[in-house]
């Protein structure tokens, strides 16, 4: 991915040519369901432990605003979409699996992911 | 609700009807008896550029218009900038619709390489866009196109399978009148086997190719609660959009008229008891090439646009301009007739398309402008595919036509050589009046006959007329008949002249006769008055010579009585006189 070889390190977190990169998230629910609330406690605990607070995380629940659906091209709930950096990345399900939601936050190498 | 409307639709009366939303689209609606089940979902299917997204985009964009509807357009496969200019070209403009809040169209994109599953999910999110989006314009229906698309983005295919099966249940709840799009699949109607979830209506669309020429064909395959038209019906899409032809009914029922119009000809409208055909009937005229029966196509147009009437041509070798210009030359001007609106003349190849897509033009083209009278020239052209084919779909025209008392002007190319008395297609029987024109060859000249075959329900001529096309128009003269043979042109020419020349003779002589009688009785007139010259001047002189004797006599007497008186004695006297 994005033209690195194999790494071996087992968490890459948000740093990039020594910065930290920042991550725009969105996690679009739908009321509270259990699924919704597994998910958003799921991220939290991801965020926690593999952030380092430089984030921004918002939780959209289309129950409320519904006309955010579109734009984001949300099917499937619960979703959480990276917004940033580009380009967007969308992890459907509960979070449940952390090592897919790093691989799918780009936060690691899908190499090492399996 | 739903029964109590029903009821009234109902065409028993007596048992509820599914209540049935309209589309729109022309023949769709009497093919399912009144449209797609109302409320319900429909599946439409079939392969690639089968026609679906048209389908279904006509049944949103008419329902919003037509029938006070609005749709709600979820696409999955193309954007809505993408799906307005696709059909933009069918005359519907989707910008306008979404602007007056009739139309809302969302594109759904599915991009599996930017999703990673982790864990459970479901597609909610679709059920809350396609409900804000129902909620934002209040809509009646729903198009789905297409659905399976989700099939690509996302892995878990048991709970894709239950997701779709909660939203057909969704749909059906809200009443949504609902279109699926499916491509089709092997083995089976689509690709995902979304049909064991839509169970009410499944209509299959097809695009077939017969040498070299594809044909759309529609079929019902299932409507629950409904009967329908179970056939293949062939189908077209074009500028005004879908249109569905369906087939007539195959019972003889049409109602019949009495009046008459005219050929155009009144030499033949003599030889059909002098009032030319029926109106709402089927006229043929066969014969070979160049024997002029476009001439008597051009004729009778002529004729019914002068009455006032509209008719329609429909040709398969000239275009319209061209046949104005031919038949200028027999002295029939078509221009102000077109001009005026009263005729359309349409001209297309006939190896453009199948012979069904024919038919659905005429038809439409019929539809459209509401003639008294079709021309199609020639007929034969339309055979394309095999006999039986062409004998159904031109029964079904000639029944179309007839049902509305359209008087049908057919003409039928026959190939030298072959019998005259058959054309090739076979629809003698579905002919009411059939004219034969056919070429006479004889003394090096090719001229030209015709006959009045068969003319249901009239004692028509049994001559055979010599056609000859001049300036002014088609004329029908007598032809010569004897030896066996018909005389025709040069030949019947010189037989008049032969005839002309004997009957001259013949006046001269009567006349040579004529004058020696007078003579001899001019003669005899004068030989008369000579003798009652002569018996005049004898009368005269007997007159004369009696007057003198009587003088004479009376002299003597006198004397005598003087004499007597002289001699005083009465014995002496001879006689009574005194």
């Amino acid at each position: 991915m994005r033209g690195k070889g194999k790494a071996t390190a087992p968490v890459k977190k948000n740093i990039k040519n020594g910065k930290v990169e920042f991550l725009e998230l969105r996690l679009y629910v739908a009321g509270q369901t259990p699924k919704s609330l597994a998910a958003l406690a799921n991220l939290k605990k991801i965020c926690h432990e593999h952030l380092n607070g430089s984030y921004k995380l918002q939780v959209i629940d289309l129950v409320k605003t519904p006309q955010l659906a579109q734009g984001d091209q949300i099917l499937a709930i619960p979703t959480l979409v990276r917004k940033l950096p580009v380009p967007i990345r969308k992890i459907i399900g509960d979070l449940s699996d952390v090592e897919r939601v790093l691989v799918g936050l780009n936060l690691r190498e899908t190499g090492s992911a399996k | 609700m739903a029964i109590s409307k029903a009821r009234r639709n109902g065409n028993s009366g007596a048992f509820p009807q599914l209540e049935k939303a309209r589309t729109g689209i022309a023949g769709f609606d009497e093919i399912t008896k009144g449209g797609l089940p109302k409320g319900r979902p429909t599946i439409v299917c079939g392969g690639p550029g089968c026609g679906k997204t048209m389908f279904a985009v006509e049944f949103l964009a008419r329902g919003a218009t037509q029938f006070g509807e609005p749709g709600v357009l979820l696409t999955f496969e193309e954007t809505a900038g993408e799906m307005t200019k696709n059909v933009s070209s069918l005359g519907f403009d989707l910008v306008d619709l979404s602007a007056r809040k009739k139309l809302l169209m969302d594109y759904v994109r599915i991009e599996p390489s930017e999703i990673q599953e982790t864990g459970s999910y479901d597609l909610e999110g679709l059920f809350i866009r396609l409900q804000y989006a129902v909620d934002s314009i209040g809509a009646k229906r729903v198009v789905l196109d297409t659905l399976e698309a989700i099939f690509s983005g996302f892995s878990n295919q048991g709970l894709l399978r239950a997701e779709i099966r909660r939203l057909f249940r969704w749909l059906k709840d809200r009443g949504l009148t609902t279109v699926v799009t499916a491509e089709r699949g092997e083995g089976m109607l689509t690709r995902h086997g979304l049909e064991e979830y839509v169970s009410d209506c499944v209509i299959f669309l097809d695009h077939r190719v017969t040498e070299q020429v594809s044909t759309r064909r529609m079929r019902v395959i299932k409507y629950r609660g409904s009967s329908h038209g179970a056939d293949e019906y062939p189908f077209l899409i074009d500028e005004q959009g879908f249109s569905v032809l369906p087939s007539t009914s195959m019972q003889l029922n049409h109602s019949v008229s009495r009046q008459r119009i005219s050929s155009g000809v009144q030499d033949l409208d003599a030889m059909l008891e002098g009032k030319g055909y029926y109106r709402g009937t089927s006229v043929l005229v066969s014969g070979t090439a160049g024997s002029g029966k476009s001439s008597l196509a051009a004729h009778f147009a002529n004729q019914t646009c002068a009455d006032g009437k509209r008719c329609l041509c429909v040709l398969f070798e000239e275009s319209p301009d061209q046949a104005v210009r031919n038949m200028r030359s027999i002295g029939i001007d078509l221009e102000p007739h077109m001009k005026k609106g009263l005729l359309r003349v349409e001209a297309w190849r006939p190896t453009q398309s199948g012979l069904e897509m024919h038919l659905l033009r005429i038809h439409k083209l019929v539809e459209r402008y509401r003639p008294e009278a079709v021309i199609i020239d020639p007929i034969t052209n339309l055979m394309i595919g095999n006999t039986h084919e062409i004998h159904a779909m031109l029964m079904r025209l000639i029944d179309f036509l007839k049902t509305r008392q359209i008087t049908a002007f057919f003409t039928a190319l026959t190939h030298g050589g072959s019998a005259l008395e058959q054309t090739d297609v076979g629809i003698s029987s579905l002919i009411d009046t059939w004219l034969l024109v056919r070429d006479l060859e004889l003394n090096g000249e090719r001229n030209r006959g015709i006959y009045v075959l068969k003319s249901r329900g009239m004692a028509h001529s049994n001559q055979v007329r010599e056609f000859v096309m001049t300036k002014k128009g088609i004329q029908l003269l007598p032809v010569y008949v004897g030896g066996g043979t018909v005389l025709t042109g040069s030949a019947r020419l010189s037989q008049e002249a032969r005839e002309k020349a004997a009957d001259l003779g013949r006046q001269q002589e009567t006349a040579a006769r004529l004058k020696a009688l007078e003579g001899k009785r001019k003669a005899l007139e004068a030989r008369v008055a000579a003798l009652r010259a002569e018996f005049a001047e004898e009368e005269g002189r007997v007159a004369q010579m009696t007057e003198g004797e009587e003088q004479r006599e009376k002299k003597e007497a006198k004397d005598m009585a003087e004499m007597i008186s002289l001699r005083a004695s009465r014995r002496i006297r001879p006689d009574g006189r005194a």
